[in-house]
């Protein structure tokens, strides 16, 4: 394999706080030198990065890509080819396919279907209960063993506190986070959208704040008790955050991620019952957004993950109430944090670059987020001051269902690389 | 002249205009005489084709849109939940797509789902009317109700109008606020805490926690029927304690400062929310309500289907044509 050089770009990597005009040079998959003056190793192949970014690979701890059980909505493969047009090289799987991924084997099959899809790198998340049902717990060490990097019933709470404190007692002998999808149940029951004026409008019933808030802190109280790690999925409420803060100040172990989605819109985007507005935890209120922001600023938030979630297109085309929840963000999430994150002051483009690559892969354990030597050459470029216009019919997912059709974002992809391999933009991309 | 239309569809009065309100209501009127002949029928709707589609149980409203349009002498159908493709797992576009195929000209459509009388119209040429969707809207139910409180007190604009009961779950209470505020009419809602919903106050109503302040405020009290489901869901302890703290009885009503006038939507249930004294004595227009739906949704009907107000009461007499394209 020839030596590679990636010439003239503005590399960022918030893993060595750098941020400059350099050059990378990689070989054998690997990352061998970032900087200047370093010269072209004989026979290198050049891509040409001036005027564009050169930042570690994305990675996104929360995508669900529906293999094996609705592959007709997505798969591993499909998953992964739109992580990389997005800028992703590793994206970590939920484990509510069907059958669920709660057994060694199971972790095994998304793993092969990864290596097969030879697009961005995708590990597998398993179950913390048999089936997500919330009563006996998996066996985190045996899917550990497999390649899972962290345990999650996304989708389904786990409702019995002591079930979680099991589960984060556990999972310290295997150094994984548990992640989890704050929601009451009994408060959320048939809600479809935010609990606030726009459900009271147009008469959908609603999911209280509080229906998250609670099960944050129990978790936060319970991460306290047990010392695991717990991280909080798609954190969409200003409670929330609160919570977080006081914990994180605690000295607790808990971390959290929020989606672009939740400081992209509000609840006004269910206005005329768009069914890619329905999705869970739903899209709050205007301070509830500037909260999530000021989260992701102060690293309350740690990290942006999409929650991808992929649906046919049939199964959004119904009455709101019967719509299942959620959208697909891999291939728009870097586009609306630039736009809606960097260009209005809120971050940094290397503290974008740090809450979607370097502070995840720290947060799961990914060999991934740094452009230091000898990492694998997991690389995303791309130029930041460019514009494109977000169509859902190219998109690379199997599915369409995304509130973002239309807009104008900027951020364009041109490459992504896994091991130094274009799986994006490349001339086999 | 451009009187103001309806457009394609009625789908709620949240997106209507005072005059298109107005229009409806005056349209109403020519149509109430049509009810009281021997012979029950014009031919203002000669030849249209009507879908009455109920997917959800409806006594009332389903045979009031019917009577509606048999008195136009449109040509109708009536689709239930039960037994229909529905029930076999059709989606609603499917249903809709389908009877469209049939050549038909209007829908009218009660759904449990919020939305989705909206989600219909997107999606079929037909005319959709909206005959209560989920918890949304029910806008006909509305425009009687407003037709029947003119009838009584001659007007709208100022009067204080309490609705009262579980407003969480009504699509009544939500088309009458906006009917009613966009009449200038002020409202106000009154119930249990637990079945009003916590912004209530931003759609621009007052919100009562007793209902003897309600009844010492109001010109008139519309009592929504308390869904007994309610209360297995857990929002009230009992109707027993229902009917104390929070039902509109005789003996309440005879305190207020003035007659207030008692509207419900039906179906009734005596002794929860209203006692029967006051459901069956004089200040009550229940029964007129029933009549004035009939006739409110004849105008919707005409309307809808391109008829001009102007002319609502010659197509009465089948000298014009009155169904329009």
């Amino acid at each position: 394999m020839k030596p590679i050089v990636v010439q003239g770009g503005r590399v960022i990597d918030p893993s060595r706080n750098l941020d400059e005009i350099a050059d990378v040079i990689i070989a054998d998959g690997r990352i061998e030198a970032v900087g200047t003056g370093l010269g072209t190793p004989e026979g290198a192949e050049v891509v040409d990065a001036t005027g564009k970014v050169v930042a570690p690979g994305l990675v996104d701890v929360h995508v669900h890509l529906r293999e094996p059980g609705r592959e007709d909505a997505e798969t591993v493969a499909t998953g992964a080819r739109a992580a990389a047009a997005g800028g992703f090289t590793s994206v970590c799987a939920m484990p509510n396919t069907d059958p669920v991924t709660d057994n060694q084997a199971a972790v095994g099959f998304i793993v092969k279907q990864s290596m097969a899809a030879r697009a961005a790198r995708v590990y597998p998340i398993g179950a913390i209960t048999v089936g997500q049902q919330g009563e006996q717990l998996a066996e985190f060490g045996e899917m550990v063993g497999a390649g899972a990097v962290a345990v999650s019933d996304d989708g389904h709470p786990v409702v019995s506190s002591h079930m979680m404190r099991t589960a984060l007692e556990y999972s310290r002998s295997f150094g994984i986070p548990v992640a989890e999808h704050c929601e009451d149940p009994s408060l959320a029951k048939h809600g479809v959208m935010h609990a606030g004026l726009v459900a009271t409008r147009m008469g959908l019933r609603g999911i209280p704040s509080a229906a998250e808030e609670i099960m944050v802190i129990r978790n936060i109280l319970l991460a306290e008790l047990t010392g695991g790690h717990v991280h909080l999925c798609h954190i969409s409420t200003r409670g929330s955050v609160d919570l977080i803060r006081w914990g994180k100040d605690r000295g607790i172990s808990v971390t959290a991620e929020a989606t672009p989605h939740h400081f992209a819109l509000t609840d006004a985007a269910c206005e005329g019952y768009d069914t890619n507005a329905k999705m869970n935890p739903p899209l709050r209120e205007a301070t509830d957004v500037e909260a999530v922001k000021a989260g992701l600023k102060d690293g309350t938030l740690d990290a942006i993950a999409t929650d991808h979630a992929p649906h046919h297109y049939e199964a959004k085309e119904r009455e709101f109430d019967d719509a299942p929840f959620g959208v697909i963000g891999l291939e728009t999430a870097l586009g609306l944090g630039i736009s809606l994150l960097v260009d209005t002051g809120v971050l940094t483009l290397p503290e974008l670059i740090d809450r979607m690559s370097t502070t995840p892969a720290r947060l799961f354990h990914l060999p991934a987020g740094t452009l230091a030597a000898g990492a694998p050459a997991d690389i995303v470029i791309f130029d930041a001051d460019a514009s494109w216009t977000v169509d859902p019919a190219v998109f690379q997912s199997k599915s369409r269902n995304t509130p973002f059709g239309g807009w104008e974002l900027k951020g364009k992809i041109t490459m992504t690389m896994v091991d130094g391999d274009a799986v994006f933009g490349g001339a086999k991309g | 002249m451009t009187a103001p239309s309806l457009g394609k569809d009625l789908l709620g009065l949240e997106p209507l205009s005072r005059e298109q309100i107005e229009l409806i209501l005056s349209t109403a009127e020519p149509f109430k005489e049509v009810s009281e002949r021997l012979i029950k029928k014009v031919p203002a709707l000669r030849g249209k084709t009507i879908v009455n589609l109920f997917l959800e149980a409806s006594t009332r409203t389903r045979t009031s849109f019917e009577f509606a349009e048999k008195r136009l002498s449109a040509d109708t159908v009536n689709i239930a939940a039960q037994g229909s493709a529905v029930q076999k797992g059709e989606n609603l576009v499917d249903t809709a797509r389908n009877l469209e195929a049939m050549r038909i000209d209007m829908v009218v459509i009660r759904h449990p789902s919020s939305g989705a009388a909206k989600f219909l119209a997107e999606r079929i040429r037909s005319n959709v009317i909206n005959g209560g969707d989920g918890t949304h809207e029910h806008p006909t139910q509305a425009l009687l109700d407003m037709l029947t409180i003119r009838d009584r007190l001659g007007r709208i604009e100022g009067l204080k109008v309490c609705i009262c009961g579980d407003v969480t779950h009504s699509r009544v209470a939500r088309s009458n606020i906006w009917g009613l505020t966009k009449l200038g009419a002020q409202v106000a809602v009154c119930g249990p805490q637990s079945l009003l919903p916590g912004p209530i106050e931003n759609l621009g109503v007052t919100v009562f926690r007793r209902i003897e302040d309600a009844i010492e405020w109001a010109d008139v009290l519309n009592v929504l029927r308390l869904q007994l489901e309610r209360m297995q869901a857990g929002y009230i302890p009992s109707l027993r304690e229902y009917y104390r703290v929070f039902g509109v009885t005789q003996e309440r009503l005879e305190r207020a400062p003035r007659d207030i006038l008692i509207l419900h939507p039906g179906p009734m249930n005596r002794g929860v929310e209203i006692d029967s004294r006051v459901a069956d004595g004089p200040q009550s227009v229940i029964l007129n309500q029933v009549t004035n739906g009939v006739a409110v949704r004849m105008a919707v009907l005409y309307l809808l289907a391109g008829g001009r107000p102007e002319l609502a009461e010659a197509a009465k007499k089948g000298s014009e044509r009155g169904g329009g394209e």
